[in-house]
């Protein structure tokens, strides 16, 4: 695997053996000293046209972790000259050879452009406009079986809000098709895109009934200001009631139910205060996971895997002595 | 005494006449001198042994880029490109810089045209001033200048007071409206049409309704005005329905297809591949064969590329922020035949669609090559097939979905009032 | 077709050897997987039943291998497990067959990022020859002098009966 564009690239069997890996990485960040030589000698460049200190800081830490050389480069563009600016950076930062160029940027698409211009880069999507967010979905994928302790095949998880403006939706989208989840959508229609169901999905403009029998639920975070500006709907007071994730509307899916967040959350917009703070929250574990996720994305790039290592697992005997 | 040319042994098709069968053409002093069997003499003859002889081709959706982005295109590189694809009358939008409001500026083209000397120019003049879609150009004049219709292209004529003005005013006078049919309030920040692709790709769409609603507005301010209205290169399924029940009306719509629109679906873009963003976009398969079964029936009476030349660095910064379209001269007529191999039209039907049918919407005395006429002939290979190459194309610019395709059909000669403009050079 | 060098009464006594050798209070066993885990195990056993209290850690020494980009990343990557504290102890690190030394170098790595052991030694269950770097065990099960390109492996199988049977093999690269 050279590049990470997205979970449409991957394989079911990829994305397990990328959440294995990122299980055994978890076992690094666990000890005293958190640092392995893995990407010794390797520069990872963050390049990060819009602002997240979350993401930015994960995959930094991931790389620092793994003994990589880890640059941050935030650029500000102007909305006319996107394309241009993200052409020039990207080229100019390659041409200093970094084994890794890891790209937020609101153009969707961005990867496979850059890509077909820096042959020799691999290339991390961290998120491109509405597209997709990858490894922030590998992250999710990895909190929740641990949490659950069982694969997530079978399980229901219910989405709920901006669907239209989310790369983490569309991620999950494509992650539940391959992995054999189920996704209810939840949203009124402005903040849905067209046809959205051929993505196997159901749809539901309806959280309560939606909620219930759900195992995760899932609050995408609402931008207030410019959606109640572009209609997506008239105020944070009606939103909030009728798709904010409260207690008793929790309490409707049961104790079971993980809640989670891609962050960072509206308190009192999507989610209220004390769920986002409750033992259901899985918030914060989405966060620790995201760095194990980001190391083992960096070393599987970087290290270009191809896919027929996945494939080609050695039947070795398990067996102990008895 | 020798005539200029001797076209011999073709396979004539002159639809605007009946005809179609093998025949010689010969020209003389720039007009068609004669069809049939030619016994004499001929300072230089063609052999069309397996070629079709055709009127020069109408294009009648062009964006020449002068004056004002010469670096895309302009009327020398563009008149080659034409020529080769061949076309011998160009119709240009006027979305230049200046504008062709003004008959001023038409008279510049025509002089620029001439002094190039490939091709008829018919500008297409703006409806309004600077195209800012409020007040009304000097329609006269400029039709006296030589504009042969009226456009605000690349842009529509939105505000529909004073499109209903625009057509009362251009029917007192018989001038055709041609409309870039886009109702900006639903397509704004749209990139790609708006449906499955723009949602897996995340990418803004435009809906299907952001054309069909203003072409439903449209006609009715057509029947009421009893004016000529041209829809611009029709894309969906509701815009076909919708002319073909306006036409059975007895109104006077007409309308116009590019060859992207029937060769192509949505799903071009996919990877995001900005040589294949235009606006109107491409659109679904359903809109596919509305477009095709359009063009079959008849409601759609003319085939015209929307030739939009861009520069690389236009294209080359990511599908939402590259430029909207792509050339097209130079292969309108090897990616329209796909048509008569698919049996949708017959070669005949297919060539009127770029020859007479838009020289009698504009009111142009071209598109046949009888006895007496300008000599404006094309003569092309309907079996050849070739590989287009995006770095050969005579036209400044590079932005084709069709780059690396292969192609069937290709032009060998053309021949603009008598002269011999293009001829394909041999393959080495 | 690989030729079986030892067999498993062969490597049965040299597994009861070693635990011999190795008895003492405690003992902090560490396999490097997924070999050298199956063979601290099996001495676990044997240790156990002389009434020695054993701790058992594993190391996955795959983010510390020097060939991490000429080889492809074992599609199942294991965890290393150190829940004992290290710190103050002395380690018995444990492999199948000591070859060039690059393993216990990558593993000695990783142990020190885990913590700051007392001591260090090293058991293996055959030392086969062809070191590429100053590293010897303190204690060896089988001495055997391979060919530079054979591959030694260690197998544990059960036979029809369901009882485990050990088998070292030899084979061409
Ligand atoms: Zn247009």
């Amino acid at each position: 695997m050279k590049h990470l564009f997205g979970i449409a690239e991957l394989s079911a069997e990829r994305i397990r053996h990328l959440l294995s890996i990122s299980a055994s990485m978890q076992g690094i960040n666990r000890r005293s000293i958190k640092k392995a030589p893995a990407l010794r000698g390797k520069t990872v460049i963050n390049l990060f046209f819009e602002n997240s200190t979350r993401t930015r800081t994960s995959f930094e830490i991931a790389g620092k972790r793994l003994s990589a050389d880890v640059i941050n480069i935030s650029a500000s563009t102007s909305a006319t000259k996107k394309g241009e600016s993200l052409l020039d950076t990207g080229q100019t930062l390659a041409a200093m050879q970094p084994h890794a160029l890891v790209i937020r940027h609101s153009l969707a698409g961005c990867c496979h452009f850059l890509a077909d211009f820096l042959p020799h880069t691999s290339i991390i999507n961290a998120g491109d406009g509405a597209h997709e967010h990858p490894t922030q979905v590998l992250t999710d994928l990895l909190t929740i079986e641990q949490a659950l302790g069982t694969t997530i095949t079978g399980k229901v998880m219910t989405m709920v809000g901006d669907i239209a403006h989310s790369r983490v939706a569309r991620s999950h989208l494509l992650a539940a098709q391959k992995l054999g989840y189920h996704i209810r959508l939840v949203a009124p229609k402005t903040l849905l895109p067209v046809q959205v169901e051929r993505f196997g999905c159901s749809v539901s403009h309806d959280f309560d009934e939606a909620i219930e029998g759900s195992d995760i639920v899932y609050m995408l975070r609402v931008q207030n200001e410019r959606l109640a500006s572009a209609c997506c709907f008239p105020s944070v007071r009606e939103y909030h009631e009728t798709y904010g994730l409260h207690r008793q509307r929790l309490a409707r899916a049961g104790d079971h139910c993980l809640v989670m967040h891609p962050g960072p959350m509206n308190r009192g917009v999507e989610i209220a205060t004390d769920v986002a703070d409750s033992l259901q929250s899985r918030v914060l574990e989405q966060v620790e996971n995201g760095v194990a996720v980001r190391m083992a994305v960096l070393t599987e790039c970087i290290m270009h895997r191809d896919a027929a290592a996945a494939e080609a697992a050695e039947n070795e005997d398990e067996d102990d002595e008895d | 005494m020798k005539i200029d040319l001797l076209i011999q042994h073709g396979r004539l098709i002159d639809p605007a006449s009946a005809v179609d069968e093998i025949a010689d053409v010969w020209i003389h002093d720039g007009r068609i001198a004669g069809t049939g069997c030619f016994s004499g003499k001929a300072k230089r003859t063609i052999d069309a042994r397996g070629m079709i002889v055709c009127p020069g081709l109408i294009d009648m959706h062009v964006h020449l880029r002068e004056p004002g982005q010469e670096w895309k295109e302009d009327i020398a590189s563009g008149s080659k490109a034409a020529v080769a694809g061949g076309v011998t009358r160009v119709c240009c939008m006027p979305n230049t810089q200046p504008c062709l409001d003004h008959a001023g500026v038409l008279a510049q083209l025509a002089a620029r045209n001439q002094a190039v000397g490939l091709v008829h120019l018919h500008p297409i003049a703006a409806v309004s001033k600077g195209l800012k879609g409020t007040e009304l150009t000097e329609m006269r004049e400029l039709a006296a200048a030589g504009a042969v219709a009226f456009s605000d292209d690349g842009k529509p004529i939105w505000h529909a007071g004073v499109m209903r003005k625009a057509l009362e005013y251009a029917s007192s006078f018989g001038f055709l409206v041609i409309q870039h049919a886009e109702e900006p309030t639903l397509t704004a920040g749209g990139a790609i049409n708006e449906g499955w692709v723009s949602t897996q790709m995340g990418v803004p769409g435009m809906p299907a309704e952001g054309e069909d609603s203003i072409i439903a507005r449209d006609i009715m301010l057509t029947r009421l005005t009893d004016a000529r209205y041209h829809v611009a290169h029709i894309s969906t399924a509701g815009a076909v329905a919708q002319v073909r029940a306006a036409q059975q009306q007895g109104l006077k719509v007409s309308a116009e297809a590019a060859p992207h629109h029937f060769a192509l679906t949505e799903e071009e873009v996919l990877g995001y591949r900005s040589d294949a963003k235009m606006s109107p976009p491409l659109r679904t398969e359903a809109d596919r064969q509305a477009v095709i079964e359009g063009l079959r029936d008849g409601t759609i009476a003319v085939i015209a590329t929307d030739h939009a030349p861009h520069h690389e660095d236009d294209k080359r910064c990511g599908l939402e922020c590259a430029a909207f379209g792509i050339v097209g001269l130079e292969t309108m007529l090897p990616v329209s035949l796909m048509l008569v191999r698919e049996k949708v039209l017959s070669l005949s039907e297919l060539i009127a669609k770029m020859t007479v049918n838009p020289a009698r919407l504009l009111n142009l005395a071209a598109g046949r090559l009888a006895k007496g006429d300008i000599a404006d002939v094309c003569v092309f290979d309907p079996d050849e097939q070739w590989t287009l190459d995006r770095n050969r194309l005579y036209s400044k610019s590079r932005n084709t979905p069709w780059h690396g395709k292969t192609m069937q059909g290709r032009v060998r000669h053309t021949i603009t009032a008598g002269k011999l403009v293009f001829s394909l050079p041999e393959a080495s | 077709m690989p030729e079986i060098i030892f067999d498993d009464q062969q490597v049965r006594k040299s597994l009861k050897r070693m635990a011999k050798a190795m008895a003492d209070d405690e003992v902090y066993l560490v396999g490097i997987r997924r070999g050298g885990s199956r063979l601290a195990n099996a001495l676990q056993k044997r240790l156990r039943k002389q009434g020695v209290t054993v701790w058992r850690g594993d190391l996955d020494i795959s983010f510390y291998r020097d060939d991490l980009e000429q080889t492809s990343l074992h599609p199942v990557v294991h965890s290393s497990e150190l829940t004992e504290d290290i710190s103050g102890r002395h380690i018995w690190l444990v492999d199948d067959v000591l070859f060039t030394g690059r393993t216990i170098r990558a593993a000695l790595d990783e142990l020190f990022d885990y913590g700051r052991p007392a001591s260090v030694s090293l058991a293996v269950l055959i030392d086969r020859g062809g070191r590429e770097l100053p590293i010897q065990p303190d204690l060896v099960g089988l001495q055997y002098t391979a060919p530079e390109d054979a591959l030694i492996d260690l197998h544990i199988e059960k036979d029809h009966e369901g009882k485990s049977r050990w088998r070292v093999t030899q084979r061409a690269r």
